[in-house]
This record gives C-alpha cells, structure tokens and sequence, in this order.
C-alpha cells in the first residue's frame, strides 16, 4: 500500500491508498457532513451531503466513494458546497412529515443535529404533507415511514452485516419505501431475525424501538398510590 | 461458416431475387395499422393472379415516413404507395402489369427521402429483419469476417478511433476512446452491453433499427467484443418493445446456426455469446450503472462514477456499453473503411444521425441525416414543417434530458457541440417539433413530471428536488406564483443538476432551464404580484 499525499481544505494530508477522501479528512480530523455513510457498511453516495470539490474536476463528487489520489485538492466547506447542503436538507425536511416534537428520535436525530449544524432555521419549500403509514405489525420493532429519508442504511446493514435481507426498497422517486420481504407487514417477516440491526442504523426516528415513543410513553401512577398508601394507611403492599 | 459460405448465401439469395419486390413496412409503426393484413392480401393477390415466380412480397422493417402508413413500394418501378389497406391489395398488384393503381402514392424522391443519407437505417426498409439470409445478401457479418480474419483487436480499436464515431446515445462519447479503455483494462472476463432501454418520450430510433435491421447490431456487438476481448454480451431491451425482442430472439438464433454467434466464430479462436435482458419498465435504467444492476438482477438504480463501467463495470469486471446506433454504425465502419466515414458529417462530429421527427410536424417519422444538417433543412424541407400553414416556435431534442430550440436558431446545424451551446443536447434523437399553440412552461412541466416519475429514489436532490420544481412549475401555471418562486425554481435547477447522483437528475432541469432562457416571457406573464408587498423583508436563511 503506498502513501498518498494531497490537500484537503488547504491542509496537507497523507492517506493510504485505497482510503477514501471522507476516511482521510476524518483521519486528519476534517469533518464533513454525511447522513447515508454508516461506519461499518459499504457507502452509494446517495445523500450527496459529503459532495466535495476537486480541483480539475468539473463535477461535485461525494467523499464517501472518491479514492484518495496523489497532489488531489479537495475543498470541502465552501461557499457553494454550504448552500447545497442547506438545500438538500431543506427539500428532506419538506418531503415527508418530519416533526421533531413528536419524535422518538428528537435530541439524538442525525437529521437534526445536521441542520443545526448547517444553519438551518426553516425550510423555504413547500411541505408535501406525504400521507404515510406506520408498521407496528413487529412485536419489538416499529416503522414510520413519515420519517424516513431513503438512506438505506438499514437495508445495507440487514444484507451486509445481519445477512438477512429482509429490508428492501420498493417504489420509485418519491413514492420509494422501505419494505420488509416482499412488501409484506414486519411482523409476518419470516427472514427477520430481530436482529434490531436496522433501528441502529437509522439516523432518524424512522425505524424505532417499541415502547419508546411518545404515544407510548405512560405515568406510571400506581407508585404514587403505593406511597400515598404507605404514609395515610400504613399499607406496604406492593 | 468461412468466408465461401458466407458468399454462397449470398449468391443464392441473389439468384433467387425475383423480378419484382413489393416491401412491405413490417415495423411497429406500420404494424399498428394492420400492415401485416396488407402484406397476406398481397401475397393472395400474387397467388391469384399467378405471379408468384415473378413477384415478391417481402416484409421488410421501417421505412421512415411513418405518419403516412402503411407503406408499400415497389421495385424496380420506384412507387411507394401509402396508407395502403389490405383491400387496396388486388389494385395493388392488378398495377404491376401497367395502370394505376387505385392508391395513394407519394413521392420517392422528396426532399424527406432524398436529403437522408442511410448508414445506420442502409438496410431498413430493404431487408427482411426475419432473416439471416437477406441480410447477408446485402454484404452482413462480412465486416466481421474481416474483421476477424485479418484485424488485431488493436487495429480494430485504431480503426475505430479514426472514424470519429461518437456514442449515440446522447452523450457522445469517442467511441474509439471508450473500446480502448476497456480494451487495456485488466481482466479475463469482460462484457459488451448494447443500451435498448430508448425512454425518452417521442424517440423511436432504436426501436426501428432492432425491428427492421436487428443483424447490423449483433454484428457491431461481435466486432465490439472482439476489439476489447468480451465474449459474453448483453442487449439490454426495453418490455415496450415486445417486436423488437422477437425479432432480436430470431436473429441470434439464426446467427447461431450459422455460426456467425457462439463459440468459434468463422471458425476462429473468437467466441461471443449474445443475451437478451428485458427492462421492466424504468427510464432510470437506461443510465449505464443502472442498466448493469438491472442486468445483474438488482434493483435498477445508478451508483456514483468513478469506478467507470470500462474499468468495473458489469458483476465488477470491464465492460464496454454502447446504444443500439452506436452498434449499428460499427458494420458499416469496417465494411467501407475509417476514411469513408470520417468523411461525413462536420469535424467534430462525424456520421450521420437518426431522429425521429414527431411532434407538430407534417411528416412524421425516421430520418437520417448526416452531422451538421441545419436543423431548418430537417424541419422544413424534410418534415415539410408545421402542419395547416402554422408557425413552428421551436424544437426539442435531447428528451427530458435536452431543451427548446426556438425557431430563430433553426439554422444551427445538428452536431454535439452546436446544440450543447444552446442548452440542449443531441441526445438520442428524439425531435419534437412545436408550433405557435404550445406553452412552453406547459412543456417544461411535463418533462419535469416525467423526471419525478422516473427518478429512482436514491439520491436526494433528484428525488426531493424534481418534485419540488414540479410543483413550483405547476403553481407558475395556475398563476399563483410570484416573482420568488421562480427565483427558487432557479435555485433549485441549479442544485439538482449540480448535486444529482446521475445522469437523469443532472440533465433534469435542462426543458425548464432552456425555456426559462429562451421563452422567459412566457413564464413572467403568469407571475403575480408579491402579496407581501414590494420592499418587505423576508425571512433570510441565517449562516454560521
């Protein structure tokens, strides 16, 4: 393996060869936006956030699959890459029913924290209000496709890392969905292992833990009773 | 096979030529109205008058003026009677022996034949797509026989680079340069793909070369094979075309018993095997790397390039892909040598090329014109321009990937670069033509509705972004839009065309973007006035 020397964002790096450019900017510890790229599966260069600019190069090309290359330059946050990112998240915000407050995924959503961390403060396209529907059909799982933004992380982990091949897409465009085996409910999947390997993979609340939404969340009442009990009646039953 | 048997067909299906052939169009276009009734009438109205030693009825593919359909002419007499029935068959035949028959006829040698000039459509119209031998009758698979015989897979490549031939499937790529790469790339497998996956809405060309010429394209594809070292190929067709798969199915099982396919061809080392791959239906997939996941049975959606396919292309080995034109110009090519074809059409681009003229237009159908033609001499003397007297407004070329050209630039001539500086792009050759009646921000909706159709899903600028410039262009229609909509329909074509993952995305904005250039009137006079009201101030996105 020969070392590759180039510039990244003024700074010069080297980098193994074979290494992508997103490997090598996070090794030298420039940080580029990604939302399709997991760690641990194979990136497609989908979400075109990690697009970068190469000096010679006339198109915008996304980190996560362009190789390394002897003397590349490579910007990464420039003026015009900054307002397509914006963009790009803007038109994910306004394609389907994205509701932080309401969401499992609020405070810890890589959508999120993405259009924070690209100043977005509203989105200037018209919501679509997409009518989507929610699997809950698995006993440990649920799907909620109003929040899913098409990154097929968990369809690549479910055939790459579980082996399993239960999750899929189906649909085109817009009308894309991710599907379990042949577009049947979760819980009549009979590839799924439970594995939850999908719920991990997804940067938003899309793919979820039951118990943990907000429709689910309950008081649990029967411990003031319990204590209220113990004080007035001196009843400790439990 | 060697060369003496090649010759031996050919000499016997010349000797058997008869007297008189009546060619009757047998290409889907035809076929749509009852062509294939025209031609049983006509071999009963042969069979009744006795003249089956004479006369031939042969069905023949596409011959190119569609819109008057069917078309059945006569040799040697030069007739071409049109929009013929299958009652006019006695009239027909009751002519050859001298009268007139009670048909209409039109002109053989108008302008819209005489002006085409046929490398790639050389046999449409002429030969029997359903047989081997009629195509070898006009001197097929000789090329490769040369080819093989006396070529190195280096001269072939060389030969290719000096006859300028670009890609037909819109982009034009030197062809020669796209052999070479696969040819040096590593690897003991390698594949050669012919694209049929024609999507754009209005173009027929390939269709047309599979229907009425489908050898000249397994033959391309041999010769292909051997220059980069393949021995497996693919045709990757469209379901729509349920004719042209027939025939494609026919004449490689033909070209098999004779052994001009399979394993060693003219009794060389050189083996090549040919497969049909039938496309379900998605536009998408006529994208190179979405074509090869389709091929392979994945779900056909691109994947971001570099690795080109020449390099890691189809099941990760090198692979050339080419359109059906491409393949079909490759004969020709090497039958009439580098020189001969380097001659024609303009510097940079070299041949000729078919469109498939539609639209409002009198004369619908196939023409192929050499490179650098103005496109008034297609408009106006080949397609006899709008009907009813009207006024044509513009042209579009290039599909929901190309633009408008308006009238004004009618004598730009057709080669890449010409139409490249317009905006458009030459495509594959679909050619609509507009007349005065058609709004162009209509026609920048539909192409953009298609796009949104057809987008994949994958990447998000195309599949959130298409959606939201047809709704910006559909509320722009309804006249509820302001002067900031179209600002964000700019931004947004902008975007799409600079971020999208492939070529559908990329090219998506471009209907929009050349009538917004050259029609950008017709788009502010359905604008409204700003409700907030001139000089308030809105909401700015904040950057860090």
């Amino acid at each position: 393996m020969a070392a590759k020397t180039l510039t990244i964002d003024g700074k010069q790096i080297t980098a193994e060869e074979g290494e992508t450019i997103l490997q090598a900017a996070t090794e030298a510890g420039i940080k580029i936006p990604t939302l399709c790229h997991l760690e641990g599966v194979y990136d497609i260069g989908a979400c075109r956030l990690c697009l970068v600019e190469v000096t010679g190069t006339p198109k915008l090309l996304p980190a996560c699959t362009l190789k390394v290359a002897e003397g590349m330059e490579v910007s990464t946050d420039t003026e015009r890459l900054r307002k397509y990112r914006r963009m790009t998240l803007e038109l994910l915000f306004a394609e389907r029913n994205h509701v932080c407050a309401v969401c499992v995924a609020n405070g810890h959503c890589e959508l999120q924290t993405l259009a924070y961390s690209q100043g977005l403060d509203h989105v200037r396209y018209e919501y679509t209000f997409p009518k989507w529907s929610v699997d809950n059909t698995h006993r440990l799982f649920g799907m909620d496709h109003n929040r899913c933004i098409l990154c097929t992380r968990c369809v690549r982990s479910c055939w790459h890392i579980e082996g399993a091949g239960t999750k899929n897409v189906s649909g085109r465009g817009g009308k894309s969905r991710i599907i379990t085996d042949l577009n049947q409910p979760w819980g009549d999947s009979e590839s799924c292992t439970e594995c939850g390997k999908c719920v991990m993979s997804c940067p938003t609340g899309a793919l979820f833990k039951k118990g943990s939404t907000v429709g689910e969340s309950v008081r649990d009442r029967d411990k003031l009773e319990f204590i209220v009990n113990a004080r007035e009646k001196k009843q400790w039953n439990a | 096979m060697i060369l003496n048997d090649l010759n031996q067909v050919k000499e016997k299906e010349q000797a058997a030529q008869k007297k008189i052939v009546l060619r009757c169009c047998m290409a889907a276009g035809c076929m749509s109205s009852d062509s294939k009734g025209v031609k049983e009438q006509l071999e009963k109205a042969v069979a009744d008058a006795g003249l089956q030693s004479e006369v031939e009825v042969r069905g023949v593919g596409c011959m190119k003026l569609c819109c008057e359909g069917p078309l059945v002419a006569v040799d040697p007499k030069n007739e071409l009677y049109v929009r013929v029935t299958a009652e006019n068959a006695p009239s027909i035949i009751a002519a050859l022996k001298g009268g007139k028959a009670n048909v209409e006829q039109t002109d053989p040698d108008a302008a819209f034949f005489k002006k085409q000039f046929s490398i790639v459509l050389a046999n449409s119209g002429v030969v029997d797509p359903e047989r081997i031998e009629s195509y070898i009758a006009a001197d097929g698979y000789l090329a490769l026989h040369e080819v093989l015989n006396e070529m190195t897979p280096k001269d072939v490549v060389e030969t290719m680079v000096k006859s300028g031939l670009r890609g037909r499937g819109g982009a034009g790529f030197p062809t020669g340069l796209k052999w070479g790469t696969v040819a040096k790339s590593p690897g003991a497998k390698k594949y050669v793909i012919c694209n049929a996956d024609e999507g754009d809405p209005g173009a027929f060309m390939d269709r047309s070369v599979l229907e009425s010429d489908p050898h000249s394209v397994l033959e391309g594809m041999a010769i292909a094979a051997y220059a980069v070292g393949a021995d497996q190929g693919y045709l990757y067709v469209r379901a729509e075309y349920p004719l042209a798969i027939a025939r494609l199915q026919l004449a490689i099982k033909q070209a098999k018993q004779m052994g001009l396919l399979g394993a060693g061809i003219f009794e060389s080392p050189f083996n090549f095997n040919v497969d049909i791959r039938i496309g379900a239906g998605a536009f998408v997939c006529g994208e190179e790397t979405a074509l090869m996941m389709s091929v392979e049975g994945k779900r056909g959606t691109p994947r971001p390039r570099p690795p080109f396919p020449a390099e890691s292309g189809l099941f990760g080995c090198p692979t050339l892909l080419n359109n059906v034109e491409t393949f079909a110009n490759v004969p020709a090519i090497y039958r009439k040598g580098a020189e001969w074809f380097a001659a024609i059409g303009t510097e940079k681009s070299k041949g000729t090329k078919v469109f498939a003229l539609a639209g409002k237009i009198k004369n619908t159908g196939l023409i192929e014109v050499p490179m650098g033609t103005p496109l008034r001499t297609i408009v106006e003397e080949m397609g006899g321009g709008a009907p009813d007297g009207g006024k044509i407004k513009a042209v579009q070329t290039g599909g929901p990937s190309g633009g408008c050209i308006p009238s004004q630039h009618l004598d730009t001539p057709v080669d890449y670069e010409s139409l490249g500086k317009l905006g458009s792009i030459m495509g594959s050759g679909g050619m609509i033509v507009m007349d005065e009646g058609t709004k162009m921000v209509d026609v920048a909706r539909f192409f953009m509705e298609f796009c949104m159709d057809e987008s994949c899903g994958k990447c998000i600028p195309c599949r959130a972004g298409t959606v939201q410039m047809h709704n910006l262009l559909d509320k722009i229609l309804k006249r509820k839009a302001t002067a900031r909509d179209l600002a964000k329909l700019e931004e947004l074509c902008d975007m799409v065309r600079n971020t999208s993952l492939c070529g559908l995305g990329q090219t998506a904005p471009n209907p929009t973007m050349s009538t917004l250039r050259f029609f950008r009137n017709e788009y502010e006079e359905l604008l409204q006035p700003d409700t907030f009201g001139a000089g308030a101030t809105h909401p700015q996105t904040v950057t860090k």
